[in-house]
């Protein structure tokens, strides 16, 4: 390939990464001034309530419960190396509330209620449903995307601070049966640690998140090609999307609050 | 009266439409006939703005569609997909009524759903498919169950893509005196896609045919037989030979 081709190929690479964080972005405002306006659909609101926070708690509990376990373990084995055992409970903690809490569940979100959303709205664009939709008087972007959008932005959070807790649990549970930690200082050297803004830091990251793998969803779907083919690339589009947008949102959250 | 003027749309290098003229006019029934895949869907599509024409105007009582208040101009359209179109997530009596259960038009839900009920009746479904859901019906059900969606409010303008398309021979008579009905009776304007040759004739007050992307030949349906359009007479024959390629 000459000089001029590949700087051409980069230069269209760039530019269509640049066109796409344009129209995600444009995507996003809509959907937030689609939120305030009405008519509001609360059945689907309800809906999806249901599907993208009391469905996920199984898978959201067990990640976490294993991922607390497993902390404690390292923590541990680790700290052996200069005497520092006794943190366990409170880098657990930090760790749990601060960092895997809200990225594991903002990815298990993405894994499991990004594809779903993209896969239905992808599958109801390919069969014509989203064109009824609009023949029928409805706005696509408020029946179909606002209710998941905010019922992620809502529920989200809740999920990582049940994530968060069962989180800390998987460590408490590890550290007293199996490390020798007694039960009742654990708890309390968690408690003494963790400071208030290390729970609101969590809460907002998990609105973030579940903000994005919602939006990713609804987004990919809604720009679903036609056809099987393009219901699967729509999926496979939408969650690589979202888990990358939110391992890159972590970064830049933890950047404003931890780094002062 | 809905008036297309030189509209043209391409997907990509695929030319479909290429300037389209057609007048439909007020309380009267168009049926669009052509070859697959030459676009009948497509206009349709754009007068509703489902699809948006890359030229050409379409004037909706001399109005241009693209200008008109998105909420009033849908709320006197009803559509049949090709494919129906039910929304899966919903029971069949919450698709028929799906246009009564919100927005600008709602009544309490058992009123709606009596409505739907009747209108399933209409396209000859008992009551006891109101409460399944679309993927429990077969093929030409789910068609019937588009249809009533797609006359449960009673819109002005109704558009049939391929309504009798997998329906038995009876069932599919019935639905063209549906038709005929709706147009004769509440006086909607109607513009229908069919393939089906008995359907045209039952239904239309005027044809169109599209071909090449334009309308290749548009009248009075009485003078479908007699015109000496050699495309219109080698589709309604459906003969093999003749100056639409058959085998590309
Ligand atoms: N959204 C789209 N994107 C790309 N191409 C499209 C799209 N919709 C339609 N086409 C193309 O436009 C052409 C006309 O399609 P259309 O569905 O209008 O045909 P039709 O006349 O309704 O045919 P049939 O009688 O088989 O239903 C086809 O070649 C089709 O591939
Ligand atoms: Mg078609």
């Amino acid at each position: 390939m000459s000089p001029a081709a590949l700087l051409a190929a980069l230069g269209r690479t760039v530019l269509s990464i640049l066109a796409g964080i344009g129209r995600v972005t444009l995507y996003a405002l809509d959907a937030l001034s689609h939120i305030v306006r009405p008519p509001f659909y609360g059945r689907e609101f309800g809906h999806a309530l249901l599907t993208v926070g009391w469905l996920s708690l199984p898978v959201v509990g067990l990640t976490a419960l294993f991922t607390g376990g497993a902390l404690a373990l390292q923590i541990y084995a680790g700290g052996a190396r200069f005497n520092a055992e006794a943190v366990v409970p409170q880098i657990v903690a930090i760790g749990m509330v601060r960092e895997l809490g809200p990225v594991l569940v903002g990815l298990m979100i993405a894994a499991r209620v990004t594809s779903s959303i993209a896969a239905e709205i992808a599958t109801m664009k390919v069969t014509e449903q989203i064109d009824a939709l609009v023949t029928l008087s409805t706005h696509p972007m408020k029946y179909l995307t606002v209710p998941r959008v905010l019922a992620a932005l809502i529920v989200v959070p809740m999920l990582v601070a049940v994530g968060d807790v069962i989180g800390i649990f998987g460590g408490y549970a590890v550290a007293t049966q199996t490390l020798g930690f007694n039960p009742a200082t654990y708890l309390k050297n968690t408690a003494d640690f963790l400071e208030p803004f290390d729970i609101i830091s969590s809460l907002i990251k998990g609105a973030a998140f579940g903000f994005i793998a919602a939006l990713m969803g609804c987004y990919f779907g809604m720009r679903s090609g036609r056809g099987a083919q393009g219901v699967g690339r729509a999926t496979k589009g939408s969650v690589q999307a979202a888990a990358i947008l939110i391992l890159a949102a972590n970064f830049v959250l933890t950047g404003v609050f931890f780094s002062a | 009266m809905i008036a297309l003027t030189q509209v043209k749309k391409s997907f990509d290098t695929n030319h479909v439409l290429r300037g389209v003229d057609l007048r439909v006019e007020t309380g009267t029934s168009t049926v669009i006939i052509g070859g697959s895949g030459t676009g009948k869907s497509v206009l349709l599509k754009c007068i509703l703005g489902l699809v948006t024409p890359d030229a050409g105007t379409i004037t909706l009582d001399d109005q241009d569609v693209l200008r008109a208040d998105r909420d009033t101009f849908l709320a006197r359209f009803g559509m049949l997909f090709q494919g129906a179109a039910l929304f899966d997530s919903l029971k069949v009596w919450e698709n028929v009524a799906f246009r009564l259960l919100r927005g600008s038009l709602k009544r309490p839900k058992a009123e709606a759903r009596e409505i739907a009920i009747e209108k399933l009746r209409r396209v000859g479904l008992k009551p006891d498919v109101a409460d399944k859901f679309p993927a429990e019906l077969s093929g030409g059900m789910q068609k019937r169950v588009g249809l009533a969606r797609a006359i449960a409010a009673e819109p002005e303008i109704i558009f049939f893509d391929e309504p009798t398309t997998g329906l038995d021979p009876i069932m599919a008579g019935v639905i063209n005196e549906l038709i005929r009905e709706i147009v004769t009776e509440m006086g909607a304007t109607a513009m229908t896609i069919t393939h089906d040759m008995s359907s045209v004739r039952a239904i239309a007050d005027r044809v169109a045919m599209l071909h090449d992307g334009v309308i290749q030949w548009e009248g009075p349906v009485a003078q479908l037989d007699t015109s000496d359009d050699p495309y219109v007479s080698q589709f309604i024959h459906g003969r093999a030979d003749g100056p639409i390629e058959a085998v590309r």
